[in-house]
């Protein structure tokens, strides 16, 4: 493709054959791309016309319509007099809710069970084993059956489980204790996460600095005054109430607390159990792949353990850790999508609802890849940024 | 995947003086360096034995002492009398036919039976390393042609039996076979394409690739069972179990396509640059230089692909086909057994879990001969 560059020698005339690798490229790609046009353009045809002899609309003026669909389980205000519109996005809010904890639950669970592989009590480390090996050896879909199955076999509302004050597990899911979202509590959440960020900022220019003077300054005054002092004051100013509301049973249903409904917590172990198998696989190759040398090396410069597997180790064995718990956190979010399977409604269960409402299949099944190709692409990005960040930096 | 699956253990530290113990001595030795080596590891053993013995006599209670392994006919009062306390084994001799092989008629079902048997021996000898030779692709286009024969029949005395009454076993056997046997050719096509020079085919590759992995197979699945008729023309009426197989075909291509494009990177540029320096064609030097390098690099991940798709088939449960997991979940929606699902799930389970297991077992094996890298 590239025409000489200056140091190269005369590019040779071209012939008119198949001999010459010029033309054969233009050839072969011609031929790909038309033949993939030719199919694109026969299937479009085809669904142009079939669409027509079924009269199902086309377009997505369909989400302006009532969706007239109950969603039991959602975090927005919702009501099947709101537009489809709105049941996507309850959806779509379903399958973050699950995506982003299940992550954060699988990294938790994941990261444990790794680093008990790695136990020198052998036990531990057995125990370890055979939960990475009988998780990782059968189907996501089974386990979520099972998992929903046992849910639904738990005891009534009235002789809920409670292994602690204030947590009940009954066949009506797991109900938590809750502290409720007023104003005042948001705020303070607000200028929690702002404080933390402006602790982060302010302690990577402090470390920058003794970078390059080599005087150790302290963080704990600034830790103490951005993480705590502040929200405790913005708390304070407006009044936050940070009373926790324990769930009580009255008649056959609990009231107050936080409720995960039984689908939603079924779908939650599963994707968490199943993931975290992997994830525990990916942390200890991660961390055997720390030769012993960086352990000796930091004892022998007399560093504390703690301060080595911090500085010393995890960053080498993060390199290693990150790329493929990608592809496990992609993986995560698109197996949320067998929530469908138990009735959770996330935005696969919603889409295929309004497919056999609408009829309208083409536009339903392009929301959902829009939608999770946006996730993955938006995952990606995140872990390529961190992943470049604590790269080695190669001279 | 896990290519430091064999670090050695720390070896013994040197200069303990070798002294001949008894055998109880050993076992001592063995459980103090093990089990007992300090206060917090000690603590942790008991707690572990203990929560470990619970559940051990949980479940042998739940499994074995209080389960119930058959009854008489369809009357499971005696089951739902101990429901929580033992397990109702006997919905596996009652149902087991149902859950292996469908709605296949009853009588005809040493087919499937034998269908499963002739995938299994193929699976078998295609895992031995002196059978990789070009006969062996000639058996599998025989072995896959015999058990279509067989699941179809229509002749030599066997009735005829069409697909829609397939199910079980065979079914997700053969959704994983196929797949993977047809999807593995086209997987190696678009990672040759991902790495060609010519721009369009390697754009088209990269787009292939990256939709399919950027959505959930149900999605495609969908595809299968409702957009794809309307991409049909009129008159034309793909079967069900077909239009899954070829989403899963497409499935299988994307991911193996990344599996092969990793051992294609892994082959050193010289070996290519040698091959064209000798004159072959662009198809010989891969067939013939570059593939053969670059599959033998990525065997052991190529086997976690295989299985992570074998668990996959059980997703057309979502859309309707009679596969193992969706037979086992029409097997108890029977009202005598509906309350009985666990010991159903676990059933299916153990099938799952010898295939897969035995697959991992083998991927770390060929790692094991392969050696570190």
């Amino acid at each position: 493709m590239t025409t000489s560059t200056p140091k190269r020698p005369p590019a040779r005339p071209l012939r008119l054959s198949l001999d010459d690798p010029r033309i054969a490229g233009l050839f072969w790609q011609i031929l790909v791309v038309g033949i993939a046009i030719g199919i694109v353009a026969w299937l479009w045809s085809n669904a142009v016309h079939n669409l027509s002899v079924r009269r199902i609309s086309t377009g997505f003026a369909f989400l302006g319509r009532e969706a007239g669909m109950p969603i039991s389980d959602s975090w927005i205000e919702y009501t099947p007099k709101n537009t489809y519109l709105r049941a996507f996005i309850v959806g779509l809010v379903n399958t973050l809710r699950v995506a982003v904890i299940g992550i954060v639950l699988a990294t938790v669970v994941g990261t444990l069970v790794g680093i008990a592989r790695l136990s020198t009590n052998w036990l531990l480390s057995r125990l370890a084993a055979v939960y990475v090996e009988v998780l990782r050896d059968l189907p996501l879909l089974l386990q979520l059956l099972f998992w929903y199955v046992l849910m639904q076999g738990l005891p009534a509302a009235r002789q809920a489980w409670k292994p602690v004050e204030g947590v009940f597990l009954s066949n009506r899911g797991l109900i938590l204790p809750s502290v409720p979202l007023h104003d005042a509590n948001l705020w303070t959440l607000l200028a929690l996460i702002i404080g933390l960020i402006v602790f982060l900022i302010v302690r990577r220019r402090l470390i920058a600095q003794q970078m390059l003077d080599g005087k150790a300054r302290p963080v704990w005054p600034y830790a103490l005054g951005l993480v705590v002092a502040l929200p405790a004051l913005v708390s304070f100013l407006v009044g936050a109430s940070w009373s926790i509301t324990l769930p009580e049973l009255r008649g056959f249903n609990f009231v107050g607390g936080l409720t995960l409904a039984p689908e939603y917590f079924a779908l939650l172990i599963a994707l968490v159990t199943y993931t975290s198998a992997f994830i525990a696989e990916i942390v200890r190759s991660g961390i055997q792949a720390v030769p012993r040398g960086q352990w000796d090396a930091a004892k022998a410069l007399g560093l504390k353990p703690s301060f080595s597997l911090q500085h010393i180790v995890l960053p080498q064995a993060l390199r290693v850790i990150i790329p493929p718990m990608t592809s496990q956190y992609l993986n995560l979010t698109k197996n949320s999508s067998l929530a469908v399977a138990v009735g959770y409604q996330d935005i696969v269960s919603i889409a295929n609802t309004t497919l056999n409402q609408t009829g309208q299949a083409i536009e339903s099944i392009a929301l959902i890849m829009m939608v999770f190709l946006t996730i993955s692409l938006g995952i990606s990005l995140f872990m390529n940024w961190y992943n470049a960040r604590i790269a080695l930096v190669e001279r | 995947m896990s290519s430091l699956a064999h670090v050695p253990q720390d070896p013994l530290p040197i200069g303990r003086p070798r002294v001949q113990r008894t055998l109880g001595g050993r076992i001592v030795l063995w459980l103090r360096t093990n089990l007992f080596p300090s206060v917090t590891s000690t603590i942790v053993t008991l707690l572990l034995l203990a929560v470990l013995g619970k559940a051990c006599i949980a479940l042998w209670q739940w499994g074995i002492a209080n389960a119930i392994w058959f009854v008489a006919g369809n009357d499971t009062s005696a089951c739902r009398a101990l429901r929580g306390v033992g397990a109702c084994w006997a919905v596996i001799p009652e149902k087991y036919r149902f859950i292996l092989f469908g709605t296949y008629p009853f009588d005809e079902q040493w087919r499937p039976a034998l269908v499963v048997v002739i995938f299994i021996a193929l699976f078998a000898v295609s895992s031995r390393r002196s059978f990789w030779r070009k006969e062996l692709f000639l058996l599998w286009v025989v072995a896959l042609a015999v058990i279509g024969c067989l699941m179809w029949g229509g002749f030599l005395g066997m009735s005829y039996v069409s697909q829609d009454r397939w199910g079980g076993l065979p079914v997700t056997l053969i959704l994983a076979t196929f797949g993977l046997a047809v999807g593995f050719p086209l997987g190696i096509l678009v990672a040759l394409g991902r790495r060609s020079k010519l721009p369009a085919i390697r754009s088209l590759c990269v787009l292939y690739v990256e939709l399919i992995r950027g959505v959930p197979l149900i999605s495609l699945l969908f595809m299968a069972s409702v957009m794809f008729p309307l991409f049909m023309p009129d008159g034309v009426n793909i079967d069900k179990l077909l239009r899954a197989q070829i989403a899963f075909i497409l499935y299988a291509g994307a991911y193996l396509a990344e599996v092969v494009r990793g051992g294609l990177q892994a082959v050193p540029r010289g070996q290519s640059e040698a091959a064209d320096a000798l004159g072959l064609s662009y198809w010989r030097k891969n067939l013939l230089i570059v593939l053969p390098q670059a599959i033998r690099h990525v065997i052991p991940p190529l086997v976690n692909t295989f299985i992570a798709f074998f668990k996959d088939t059980s997703l057309v449960l979502i859309i309707g086909i009679f596969d193992l997991l969706t037979t086992a979940k029409t097997a108890i929606i029977d009202p005598a057994w509906q309350s009985f699902s666990v010991e159903v799930y676990v059933f299916v389970g153990v099938i799952y879990f010898a295939f897969c297991f035995a697959m991992s077992r083998y991927s770390r094996s060929l790692e094991a001969q392969r050696g570190p890298t």
